[in-house]
């Protein structure tokens, strides 16, 4: 009983500490469900400069909060995606987005998984051709001799 | 042979890419150059802190090296690197603030307190214009040479070490 009842305290903590943090994020009121979506979608791809893993969605950083404003107020205005993220990066730098972009320096990021893949595809058809080649050949008649030559020194002694 | 040396291929792929993500724990994400560097200071029309009259603008940098500090009465950090910065002004050095995030009467107390070092101090209530500069927390310090144009930035607290390694040698390379 003692442990059920510690542990249900212990819940109920762990749901009151959820609480307080959510609490320190406000709620936003949007008239277009499309829009709220896209402020949740950007607040969420959007890393805090100050923090060291967290969404501007989820920290209560001062300049996360400026940094949601700033998302706020651009889609009330019409911009769009795009010119948020940019506007964004433009002050705070590409540290800030979570989905790196495709440029110069990002190539072997972006790249790299994809040229794995096709090397190992590469070297699963080599090894395949290999083998194949090895078991469809017959043994030469120089090999049949030496093969012959190792059994009969096995036979004799 | 060549067979041999195609076996080791996968151990040398493994050393390299071993070498170079090793490299990457010892960085510090905190250690990253500002979005704004080599562009122009951000355009603005402020208030000063001292005087709600005058107003003051991007020009304020053209023709002198400057070093921009923003601080915030609410930050202690910007407390402790204050003897720095006075020993900077010392040198001769132009030190323009941003009071950031305060009121005008905090701020003016800041710089009774723990004295005033600065040419003039922007006042920045709402923090829009250290919005711009992609600040995110105080104090941060920015060169901005004589054509208005940022040329290093240092977040954080400054020490005197930080004077001597770091903010001496930038602001003479760029006076």
């Amino acid at each position: 009983m003692a442990v059920i009842r510690l542990t249900l305290t212990g819940f109920l903590l762990l749901l009151m500490a959820g609480m307080v943090h959510a609490g320190a994020i406000e709620v936003r009121e949007f008239d277009d469900p499309v829009m709220e979506q896209r402020y949740r979608s950007l607040t969420a791809s959007l890393r805090c400069p100050t923090c060291e893993n967290q969404a501007i969605n989820d920290s209560d950083a001062p300049v996360s909060r400026d940094m949601r404003d700033r998302v706020y107020e651009m889609l009330i205005a019409g911009r769009a995606d795009m010119e948020v993220r940019d506007h964004m990066v433009d002050r705070f730098g590409n540290y800030v987005l979570y989905n790196p972009r495709l440029e110069g320096r990002t190539y072997l990021l972006w790249g790299l998984p994809a040229a794995l893949v096709v090397l190992g595809g590469i070297l699963v058809v080599l090894v395949v051709r290999a083998r194949r080649n090895a078991s469809a050949r017959a043994l030469s008649d120089e090999e049949r001799a030496r093969l012959d030559a190792l059994i009969n020194r096995g036979r004799t002694p | 042979m060549t067979r041999r040396l195609i076996l080791l291929l996968p151990l040398i792929g493994f050393l390299v890419l071993a070498v170079f993500l090793y490299q990457g724990l010892s960085l510090n994400p905190f250690h990253r150059d500002s979005a704004l560097m080599a562009r122009d200071f951000p355009a603005f029309n402020k208030e000063t802190l001292k005087d709600p009259e005058q107003r003051v603008d991007e020009s304020l940098f053209l023709g002198q090296v400057t070093l921009v500090n923003v601080w915030g009465e609410w930050c202690p950090e910007c407390k402790r690197e204050m003897p720095q910065l006075l020993d900077l002004a010392d040198r001769g050095i132009r030190l323009v603030g941003i009071s950031y995030k305060d009121t005008r009467e905090k701020g003016m107390g800041f710089l009774q307190d723990f004295g005033d070092p600065f040419e003039v101090n922007i006042f920045d209530p709402e923090g829009d214009l250290s919005f711009e500069l992609g600040v995110y927390g105080a104090p941060e310090t920015f060169l901005v040479d004589r054509d208005g144009i940022i040329r290093y930035h240092h977040t954080g607290y400054i020490s005197p070490e930080d004077i001597r390694k770091h903010i001496l040698p930038e602001v003479g390379k760029w006076q």
